[in-house]
């Protein structure tokens, strides 16, 4: 099998829906969300990329439009190149893309971890359900809106929660959190200083 | 809630015992049986959910997450230098090589190289990390297996190396060495030396440690032909490291796609046949004897000069002294510190062959001294999520071996 040196042009000829995407390092490609099955199982076939290594999400913020990108990571185990596949979710309020637990098992716990996370709906995978936090958690903690501290939560376990009386609290960041902030932005707004002072050690926090 | 412990169809079955004058056979029915999340030997705080066939297994479900700390969000908030010490807590049975393989991510990201002397004593750490890292492993693979005098002995080892990492860090365990674009300091006077002399004393006693397990009738019983995986199955799951070599797949990207000068080095990578619990300790007994094969020629060339990029001053900060006496050190020192190291917008991704597989960054960057998204690929994780294919059908004595020999840590998979 002869295997050209750079996928991403026979790629663009097969599928020409397929487009470019800039990348500091490896080659990159971005793909419209229903061809993604399609495309990843002609890069595994075609081009030895065998190794799914890793498969992520990205939450562009509230506003963006596309909010969530799926990214995935190849690698061949033969001629040991890399490949980034990103595809656009076309929903911001439902965003989901086709699962490709068929084409690598080991997407299904990647998957479940994108689910959990960001919210993503992985449609065709066979066991959807949260993976880091618990069943029944009601947020999706990597999007953006998703303040650092945390958002209290009961707890898991209906009996132990009624019994103990207690829940899931935010992290209790006196006059923080003490973040600081990226893109392009005054050097006030972005320095790790106090963003939240509603409460700090001399006052209170408000009950 | 009170739990009922009348089984329902109790009754039922005494009957139908009963109908056939108690010739019949006797009935049976599969049993659920939730180990972990505290058992010794899921080494941390995995829980594996099983349901059993007397004592096979037929259905296997790992249930991961208690250690999940949100260390990506915690990226998200905070600037590039500070999050080296969240690196740490991923894979904390070797915090060196993760310092490492964070800190090539975002070098990649700057397009910074390193000089050669740092990038000499990034090697030195990561591969005595990887000792490290595998005396661990083989500990605690031995004593899930019955072995327990091969903990001591690797434990006598790693202190030696916790002494060394002491000596070179300021800390024995979270080190947090690595800064972007160089180091926390150079090597002390003489390390290097020190270095050497426990490398010539280790060999002997690694020939010992693995003597004890090698030709071992109660370890080879336990491990031998247990929990085989396939080249295609490892390759599909995604495993990576000791446990994708020892299915097999010669790949390793220390040979690969050579970073901070691996390809300087003569080592070669082992590789197992069968894929069994078997293989993959062998595989990591041979890597700790190649990666002092790496330790001693890095040590042997050990190349001078500065051991931080000095054209880089946005991203790493200038020498203490300089600081407390020069404006403009100053003010280098505080931009670098309020706003993190300047970085250009981007995506890169960088994986690090790491002890328990590749350990992988993906860094998306808007600009600015904050990364926009940081995605951990964590080699555990990929590691275990092929637990409920290769544990069934295996007693459940065998899902220790599996597990002490898939050589996972749960920092690292749930992050």
């Amino acid at each position: 099998m002869s295997v050209p040196a750079d996928a991403t042009t026979a790629l663009r000829e097969k599928f020409p829906q397929v487009s470019p995407r800039a990348s500091l390092d490896h080659p990159a490609v971005n793909v419209p969300a229903a061809d993604v099955v399609a495309v990843l199982k002609y890069l595994r076939d075609e081009f030895a990329f065998d190794l799914l290594t890793d498969l992520t999400a990205i939450d562009w913020a509230e506003g963006a439009t596309p909010q969530f990108t799926v990214v995935y990571h190849l690698l061949s185990t033969t001629r040991h190149v890399y490949l980034r596949v990103a595809a656009d979710c076309t929903d911001n309020v439902a965003p989901a893309v086709p699962s490709v637990v068929e084409l690598w098992p080991g997407a299904n716990w990647h998957e479940r971890e994108a689910f959990d996370m960001f919210g993503i709906q992985f449609t065709g995978h066979p066991d959807l359900r949260r993976i880091l936090m618990w069943d029944g958690y009601p947020y999706h903690p990597l999007r953006k809106e998703f303040p650092l501290a945390g958002i209290e939560t009961v707890l898991p376990d209906a009996e132990i929660s009624e019994e103990t009386k207690t829940k899931v609290i935010a992290a209790p960041m006196v006059g923080g959190p003490f973040v600081a902030s990226s893109g392009e932005m005054s050097m006030t707004e972005a320095e790790p200083a106090a963003k939240d002072e509603s409460w700090s050690e001399r006052r209170e926090k408000p009950e | 809630m009170p739990t009922d412990y009348a089984f329902p169809d109790t009754a039922a079955k005494v009957a139908a015992a009963r109908a056939d004058g108690g010739t019949g056979e006797f009935e049976t029915e599969k049993m659920s049986l939730s180990m972990g999340p505290s058992h010794p030997s899921t080494h941390g705080v995995l829980r594996l959910q099983m349901e059993l066939d007397g004592e096979i297994l037929t259905k296997c479900d790992p249930v991961v997450g208690y250690l999940h700390r949100g260390d990506e969000k915690i990226a998200e908030n905070m600037t590039y230098n500070q999050f080296v010490p969240y690196t740490d807590r991923l894979d904390y049975l070797a915090p060196l090589a993760n310092n490492v393989a964070y800190a090539i991510a975002v070098e990649r990201l700057a397009k910074l190289e390193v000089p050669a002397r740092c990038q000499a004593i990034r090697v030195i750490t990561s591969e005595l990390a990887r000792i490290s890292a595998h005396l661990m492993g083989l500990g605690a693979f031995g004593i899930d297996v019955g072995a327990w005098s091969v903990f001591m002995y690797s434990f006598t080892e790693r202190e030696k190396l916790y002494t060394l990492f002491e000596e070179l860090t300021g800390a024995r365990f979270t080190t947090s060495y690595t800064r972007i674009g160089g180091l926390q300091r150079d090597v002390p006077e003489g390390w290097t030396g020190r270095v050497n002399a426990f490398c010539d004393q280790f060999l002997p006693i690694l020939d010992e440690i693995l003597a004890m397990l090698t030709r071992n009738k109660i370890f080879m019983d336990r491990t031998v032909g247990v929990g085989v995986i396939s080249r295609e199955d490892a390759i599909g799951y995604g495993l990576t490291g000791p446990n994708l070599r020892g299915s097999g797949v010669g790949s390793d990207l220390r040979k690969d796609r050579p970073y901070s000068g691996y390809e300087q080095f003569e080592f070669d990578v082992p590789v197992g046949t069968k894929g069994d619990c078997y293989d993959r300790y062998l595989v990591r007994g041979e890597e700790m004897k190649q990666a002092v094969r790496i330790i001693r020629q890095a040590i042997a060339k050990f190349p001078g000069g500065a051991w931080y990029a000095t054209d880089a001053k946005k991203i790493f900060g200038p020498p203490k002294a300089k600081v407390l006496s020069s404006m403009e050190e100053l003010i280098q020192n505080f931009m670098l510190v309020t706003e993190g190291p300047q970085m250009p917008a981007g995506e890169v991704y960088f994986e690090a062959e790491n002890p328990k597989g590749t350990l992988g960054f993906f860094i998306v960057s808007k600009g600015g001294g904050v990364p926009w998204r940081l995605k951990i690929r964590s080699p555990s994780f990929c590691n275990l999520s092929i637990l409920p294919k290769v544990c069934v059908g295996n007693l459940v004595s065998d899902v220790v071996s599996i597990l002490g020999s898939l050589d996972f840590v749960m920092g690292e998979c749930d992050r």
